[in-house]
């Protein structure tokens, strides 16, 4: 092979056979869906997939099923199937999606959803609690949450070694502990530990590659759209999370990543501006809104969402073999915790990222219809300016209504950021020459 | 002499100015946008230089702002309505250091550096509650013209408290104060009041720094003025010429470009895409 073929092979791989496993992801659960399988309903914030996989369970996320809805244009035919049945305009778009996937027998654009056998979730969103009273209520089967002590004041985490750390760890182990026997329960099977080892081993891979996947994106020019490639990313840290397929694919996604460092391919406009972005993508009109920084040559260098929307696993948290369920609860803590963080205790993390990966500006992206991860968005914003002077943008829209999505008026505030980017580079640069 | 212009395509209004080399304004108009927004900005654009007998061909630059400002389909490029008000208000205004523009359908907060650059900004949500458009809903509801509104505020002796800004409900929250037995006056004022909170809030998200200039449509009401001074407890710059501030500060871009060559230029902040 030439190097051109090489870097043909390699170079967009990832998205590709990312868009490849969400395909296969989607056509096993219409095949459980028309087989009358079970499955487990999960959040992308504490799926717990190391122990639904071990018991071979398929995994439903509903917040990406939603969100595939936005991204297909048809989001608007389920919020108001949900809406008229009863639930307001100004509750999470993702809840009523899903609502409007199940008044509908599953049917979604891309596979027929399989109802829940169970439902495990995490308190890591307030919304998650009241969600899944609703497939409890619907379908009658079991809802088991686990509840991670989140942190308690900004800074004052606890780690391995201090008692008040063992004392949240030992208090996830005797849930998961609970887990396992409802799963057991559930699908009549018996937990095997071996399995549950394996499951880890392929955890722990993609955990660490996330982990470097993310850190090489501070390369100069930076090598995949934060916003773009990392939800596709994303999806199959999600989705694959525990499975050899998962470890595979974030395996060669690192080599990808290695080649592009070592010969200086980045995305595929040339990068002005080098971005952060914090919050939920626009996904109602997702390519369109990154092509408003991107026209102005501003990439994503990283994001948010990508911690906490991959339940923390970005911190590249690797269980030990050795004692797989207290290290489980170990790392559930951690990094479920720091999922929470990412959207409530985010200032040091964006600072040190900030100067790590060397950006010109932060977008702040609030939503309308989730108060959680928006709430403390200005405060966040009007800190990082005040502390660090770094530009930054406060826009607003929404992940799953296009009602409230208005480009024309984030065009306006885009533009006029890029204006005052363009504006300091070049009075910069004249200082520099004078 | 050489011109430069500046077509700023509002909600309402279209406005186009036409600087000298110095960056005097020599030319000026101002007109309904209505339907036709490309048929505005080439009328506002003629109007203003016949206003002073300007050739067209004289004019070597123009920079579109506004919502239409793609719609200036003459202009060379265009810049967001958010730098050119800052541009503007720091050329006329030199000690401006916060701008606070309303409009038809939105305000805006913005800081700006001695420069005129744009340092941060703040705009109100989708809707237009608390902008102009609230005003003009008033306006109409009382049958009083707009122009009016702010001379009849001022008369008031017991303003009342108004809880909504929403236009929408403009109407009948006016109508409502009147069934009540409140006088126009009264209302009026606490309309003022209650959008000049509003707009203070914006302010106060992106610092609020001597000097403010007050920009936009509404800065002719002089009921809005005193409002703001009185919300703020600080003196605002008016002129004649802040409606016309957006156009202004295109016109200052503009005639970068066409000074580029001839001296040193300060930065633009300009659109080419």
């Amino acid at each position: 092979m030439t190097t051109l073929d090489i870097t043909e092979d390699i170079v967009g791989r990832g998205t590709r056979e990312g868009a490849a496993l969400f395909r296969d992801w989607f056509t096993e659960l219409d095949h459980t869906a028309n087989t009358g399988g079970q499955s487990a309903y999960v959040f992308v914030m504490g799926s717990i997939n190391e122990i639904l996989k071990s018991f071979d369970l398929p995994v439903v996320f509903p917040e990406i099923n939603s969100l595939q809805t936005a991204v297909r244009h048809v989001a608007h035919e389920y919020l108001e199937v949900a809406e008229s049945y009863g639930y307001s305009p100004d509750i999470c778009g993702y809840v009523k999606a899903d609502v409007g996937t199940q008044l509908q027998g599953g049917q979604h654009p891309m596979a027929k959803i399989p109802p829940p056998s169970l439902t495990v979730l995490t308190n890591a969103c307030n919304t998650y609690i009241k969600w899944a009273e609703i497939w409890e209520r619907m379908y009658k089967t079991p809802v088991f949450t686990i509840d991670i002590p989140g942190t308690r004041q900004d800074g004052c985490q606890t780690w391995p070694g201090s008692s008040d750390f063992e004392a949240d760890r030992k208090y996830i182990e005797v849930q998961l502990r609970e887990l396992i026997t409802v799963c057991e329960e559930v699908t009549g099977k018996k937990f095997d530990i071996d399995k549950f080892r394996e499951v880890l081993t392929h955890a722990n891979t993609m955990s660490r590659s996330w982990k470097r996947i993310l850190e090489l994106n501070n390369s100069k020019p930076s090598l995949f759209n934060a916003l773009t490639d990392g939800t596709i990313f994303l999806g199959v840290a999600n989705g694959f999370r525990g499975t050899e397929e998962g470890a595979r694919y974030f395996e060669r996604l690192v080599e990808e990543m290695e080649y592009k460092a070592a010969h200086g391919i980045g995305q595929t406009i040339e990068e002005k501006y080098r971005l952060l972005f914090v919050g939920v993508p626009c996904y109602p009109i997702f390519r369109r809104f990154n092509e408003l920084f991107t026209d102005w040559g501003g990439t994503f260098v990283n994001s948010t969402y990508l911690w906490f929307a991959s339940g923390g696993t970005n911190r590249g948290f690797e269980y030990d073999l050795a004692d797989p369920i207290a290290s489980l609860a170990e790392g559930t803590l951690i990094s479920v915790r720091d999922a929470m963080d990412s959207m409530f205790h985010q200032n040091v993390a964006l600072k040190d990222m900030a100067e790590e990966f060397d950006v010109d500006g932060i977008i702040y992206h609030p939503i309308k219809s989730c108060r959680t991860v928006s709430t403390g968005l200005a405060d966040g914003r009007k800190h990082m300016t005040d502390e660090l002077g770094i530009p930054s943008l406060f826009i607003e829209s929404d992940m799953m209504d296009r009602r409230v999505v208005s480009e024309a008026q984030m065009k306006n505030r885009i533009d006029a950021f890029f204006e005052g980017l363009e504006s300091r580079h070049k009075q910069a640069a004249a200082g520099e020459k004078g | 002499m050489a011109y430069a212009a500046g077509v700023d395509v509002g909600s309402t209004q279209t406005k186009a100015v036409i600087v000298d080399e110095k960056g005097d304004i020599v030319g000026r108009a101002l007109i309904d946008t209505g339907a036709n927004v490309i048929q505005a900005a080439e009328q506002s654009f003629l109007e203003a230089l016949a206003s002073q007998n300007i050739d067209e061909e004289e004019v070597e630059y123009v920079v579109g702002t506004g919502y239409g400002r793609y719609r200036v389909t003459f202009g060379n490029t265009q810049v967001t309505e958010i730098s050119c008000h800052g541009r503007g208000a720091v050329h006329l205004f030199p000690n401006t250091r916060t701008v606070v523009d309303m409009g038809g359908q939105d305000t805006k907060a913005i800081s700006v550096s001695a420069e005129g650059e744009i340092v941060d900004f703040c705009m109100n949500d989708k809707c237009a509650a608390g902008t102009g458009r609230f005003l003009g809903a008033a306006a109409a509801a009382l049958d009083i013209p707009l122009d009016d509104l702010g001379a009849v505020s001022l008369k008031s002796t017991k303003p009342i408290k108004i809880s909504t800004t929403c236009t929408v409900f403009a109407e009948s929250e006016v109508l409502a104060w009147l069934g009540k037995g409140k006088k126009i006056e009264d209302i009026l004022w606490g309309v003022h009041k209650s959008i000049a909170s509003r707009s203070a809030g914006l302010m106060r998200r992106v610092g609020i720094n001597d000097e403010i200039t007050f920009t936009g449509g509404v800065s002719r009401n002089i009921g809005m003025v005193k409002a703001l001074e009185e919300r703020l407890e600080k003196p605002l710059n008016i002129s004649e010429d802040c409606h016309y501030m957006g156009a202004l500060g295109a016109a200052l871009f503009a005639l970068d470009h066409v000074l580029a060559g001839r001296a040193p230029v300060a930065s633009a902040a300009e659109v080419t895409s």
